[in-house]
């Protein structure tokens, strides 16, 4: 292991360990609002100040890396396993089931995403908790967001289809499922793995895009998305610094899911 | 009733804009939108109103400092006691842009144009009173008689938006009688301005207006880049300033900002009282109870929203008449104090009761309700936020949803699928005429319970026949009877519960001289003619 990637699954493991213990780490609740000091700077109270409702930024950062940080790769497990599904078996299969599937792919990643994903945000049913929004807005990145990965895994399941292994498979009197179960899955993993640390920064960073948009998260649970929010007013950075920790959070996030990305790509 | 010319009424102003008055002096703003139009009887948007202000002759003009009616190209009118006809005696020796003279013929051309049905005139609509057709009577070339079928309320004060068209120019789209003519349009980029050489207005010393040469409008959506622009000198004025920005501009430099205190603008929250709404049944009947709106108001802290959301720059809102309006603000009706105490003892009046936390009501519901706004408006996601912290310590579970705009609109106006929302009204015109679309129970924009075909209860009748005898009477003091009624029926029904009155906000840059930033719109140049820039603006590249 190099030692970028164990710089970055330190980086990661303690982001993830900070954020599961935000109940014990943050000072104050996420909702909690400090009327008599909105937007207040840095202090022993408040180490990241405090938001524009004066909301306490540093415990709000840590429940949102929860949020984030748990959700995000939940929804890139949802999104690999359908893309699996449909890729690596439509690859398998050939054909007519892989022209179908192909077609099904295309048609998702022709879709105009953001504006999907705004119109079904729009038509769900209003009375739901913040947690359950959350739930809902991480599901929908998850089941619209495996077609490129599908793309991919029906690729590489085609190859093996055609590949000596398969054919000698086959000679010994491997069919079906059994053959797909000993032969095409694991030869799939190191792709399926790829793609899965591949999703996890790209729900991320869409989950706070639909945050920017004030359609993420609900108030008043936070989430990176919620807390990037803050940086809209481009001329209010210079007297805020410290309104940029969330970005420089995310920006350290991803970037160590990338680090340990290229060992799994290496693998694949 | 018969006004006399009182102009000149700014001449203070003027002297020291003359003394600094330069050659190829040129203002410079932003518009915020590309305009729609640039025929002045279309305009809808805030971009066309601002072309429509500075280039468009009127006949009279409401003083937005005084918030009184001035004499404009006419030197006085006359509204007959029924107030169905309006007469005015005209300026003489006035001129169009292009060397046309200005004559009754105009007036009588542009009313008929504007109340052309083809047209579909927003500004025609204001003046269709009743079915029947306006006849406009030419008595001299300076006198003009216009005739409605039915009595038009404030029939004087919206000859305020009706810029005069000109009836024989060969260049009719082109010739204006404002101080400004429309010199280069470039679109999505600037709009170019020019002084209006054939202009009628002098100051007192008989020079003539307007001083500036030319005003540079530059299209500009982005706020963040009008702000920086303007703290390099590019600019000149940025009208409804937001409350963030205008702190972060007065700590650097606070001899440039302009609070001038609430604006007509409000903020407010309504309930569904839709009968045709897919809401539970047990909802419609809080949200359709009196002592649950007022409940609500009285456990909503408007003093936090103002402080806390608009950084002080808003007050809490007490109707649907900001108290900035001098003549129509009901003076008898307070804001709603933070109190819930009082709250909770409206909501046991109704049967609701508070259970370890969570307020039931009589059928031990609890209440629980989802309030929409338009994602991305930071101001109202903020108030949202607040009134879900007061009224959870009610034991009001509130979900807030942000929807993306044309999802809202169609879930307030058409699927009527929600429980409460916030909006914002936007104000331009002082008189409450403009607002009988919101309280008519057959309107649309009754928002709570819009196309009522008869009103459902008895105080929404009363503001129905109030808001019709305010608008057939031309007698102010009647008027203003009848809307303080109608004030205080909404103080004590809270269809709608009004939130703040947002500060009209403002920045000036030292380059300009003679700008008295008003709450009125245009806030910080309707006095354009005697604005002027100093020497070192006028070398602008």
């Amino acid at each position: 292991m190099s030692a970028t990637r164990k710089l970055a699954c330190a980086i990661l493991l303690l982001v993830v360990i900070s954020a599961l213990g935000a109940t014990w780490i943050a000072p104050a609740d996420y909702a909690t609002q400090f009327r008599e000091a909105p937007n207040a700077p840095p202090s022993r109270h408040h180490l990241l100040g405090t938001d524009e409702i004066g909301r306490d930024r540093f415990s709000r950062m840590l429940y949102g890396t929860r949020i984030s940080l748990l959700l995000a790769p939940t929804a890139a497990l949802l999104s690999t396993l359908m893309a699996a599904l449909i890729g690596a078996v439509a690859g398998y299969l050939g054909g007519f089931w892989e022209r179908l599937a192909m077609g099904i792919t295309d048609l998702f990643l022709s879709l105009p995403w953001l504006f999907l994903l705004i119109t079904v945000r729009a038509l769900l049913p209003l009375n739901v908790s913040p947690l359950a929004s959350v739930l809902v807005t991480f599901l929908m990145l998850g089941l619209l967001g495996w077609a490129a990965s599908a793309r991919v895994l029906c690729a590489a399941a085609r190859s093996l289809r055609h590949s000596g292994l398969l054919l000698q498979a086959r000679a010994l009197g491997l069919h079906g499922a059994r053959l797909f179960a000993i032969h095409v899955a694991p030869n799939l993993k190191p792709i399926l793995l790829a793609q899965f640390w591949i999703s996890i920064p790209v729900f991320i960073l869409s989950e706070a895009n639909l945050g920017i948009l004030g359609l993420g998260v609900s108030e008043p649970l936070p989430s990176w998305g919620s807390l990037l929010k803050e940086l809209e007013g481009l001329t209010s950075l210079g007297d805020q610094p410290w309104k940029l920790v969330p970005l420089l959070l995310l920006i350290v996030v991803v970037t160590s899911f990338q680090a340990v990305l290229s060992y799994e790509e290496i693998a694949a | 009733m018969m006004r006399r010319a009182s102009c000149l009424s700014l001449s203070v102003l003027l002297f020291a804009g003359l003394a600094s008055s330069q050659s190829g002096s040129e203002l410079r703003f932003c518009l915020r939108n590309e305009p729609k139009t640039f025929n002045p009887l279309l305009v809808e948007d805030d971009a066309s109103e601002t072309v429509r202000y500075l280039t468009g002759g009127v006949l009279v003009r409401s003083n937005r400092q005084t918030q009184r009616l001035e004499p404009e190209l006419a030197l006085s009118w006359k509204v007959s006691k029924d107030g169905r006809v309006i007469t005015f005696q005209l300026r003489k020796g006035v001129f169009f842009s292009d060397g046309t003279p200005f004559s009754a013929d105009d007036v009588a051309y542009t009313v008929k144009q504007m109340m052309d049905p083809a047209l579909h005139s927003p500004t025609g609509d204001a003046f269709r009173s009743g079915t029947g057709t306006v006849r406009t009577q030419t008595l001299a070339p300076d006198r003009v008689a216009i005739t409605f079928p039915a009595p038009v309320a404030g029939l004087d004060q919206l000859f305020d938006q009706v810029a005069i068209l000109s009836a024989h120019s060969p260049n009719k789209e082109k010739a204006v009688l404002g101080p400004f003519v429309v010199a280069d349009y470039k679109p999505g980029s600037s709009l170019l301005l020019k002084r209006n050489s054939n202009y009628w207005k002098t100051d007192r010393q008989g020079h003539k207006l307007p001083y500036l040469d030319a005003i540079r409008l530059d299209i500009q959506p982005n706020r963040d880049i009008e702000m920086l622009r303007f703290k390099r000198g590019e600019l000149d004025l940025i009208n409804s300033l937001d409350s963030e920005y205008f702190d972060r501009l007065s700590s650097s430099s606070p001899n440039l900002v302009h609070d001038a205190g609430p604006s007509l603008d409000s903020e407010q929250m309504w309930f569904n009282e839709v009968g045709k709404a897919p809401i539970p049944n047990y909802k419609r009947t809080w949200f359709r109870s009196t002592n649950f709106r007022r409940a609500i108001s009285l456990a909503i802290n408007r003093d936090d929203l103002s402080r806390v959301v608009f950084n002080g720059h808003a007050r809490p809102a007490i109707g649907p008449i900001s108290t900035a309006n001098k003549f129509w603000f009901n003076q008898e009706l307070k804001a709603d104090l933070y109190d819930p105490e009082a709250a909770l003892a409206k909501l046991q009046v109704d049967g609701f009761r508070l259970q370890n936390g969570i307020l039931r009501d009589v059928s031990g519901n609890a209440v629980e309700f989802s309030i929409i706004t338009n994602a991305g408006n930071k101001y109202r996601e903020r108030m949202a936020a607040l009134i879900q912290q007061d009224l959870q310590r009610l034991g009001i579970k509130v979900n807030v949803v942000t929807l993306d705009f044309p999802s809202l609109i169609e879930r307030i106006s058409q699927s009527f699928n929600y429980e409460a929302a916030i909006l914002g009204l936007t104000n331009v015109d002082i008189d409450p005429n403009g607002q009988m679309n919101v309280w008519l129970s057959s309107s649309e924009n009754h928002q709570w319970n819009p196309q009522e075909k008869t009103p459902e209860t008895a105080w929404e009748a009363e503001i129905d026949k109030l808001m019709r005898e305010q608008a057939s009477s031309s007698d102010p003091k009647k008027r203003k009877k009848a809307f303080d009624r109608v004030q205080q029926i909404v103080a004590e029904e809270a269809p709608f519960i009004y939130l703040v009155n947002r500060n009209a906000l403002s920045a000036v840059s030292n380059s300009v001289q003679g700008s008295t930033p008003v709450i009125l719109r245009p806030q910080t140049f309707w006095n354009i003619e005697r604005l002027t820039v100093t020497a070192e603006a006028a070398k602008r590249p």
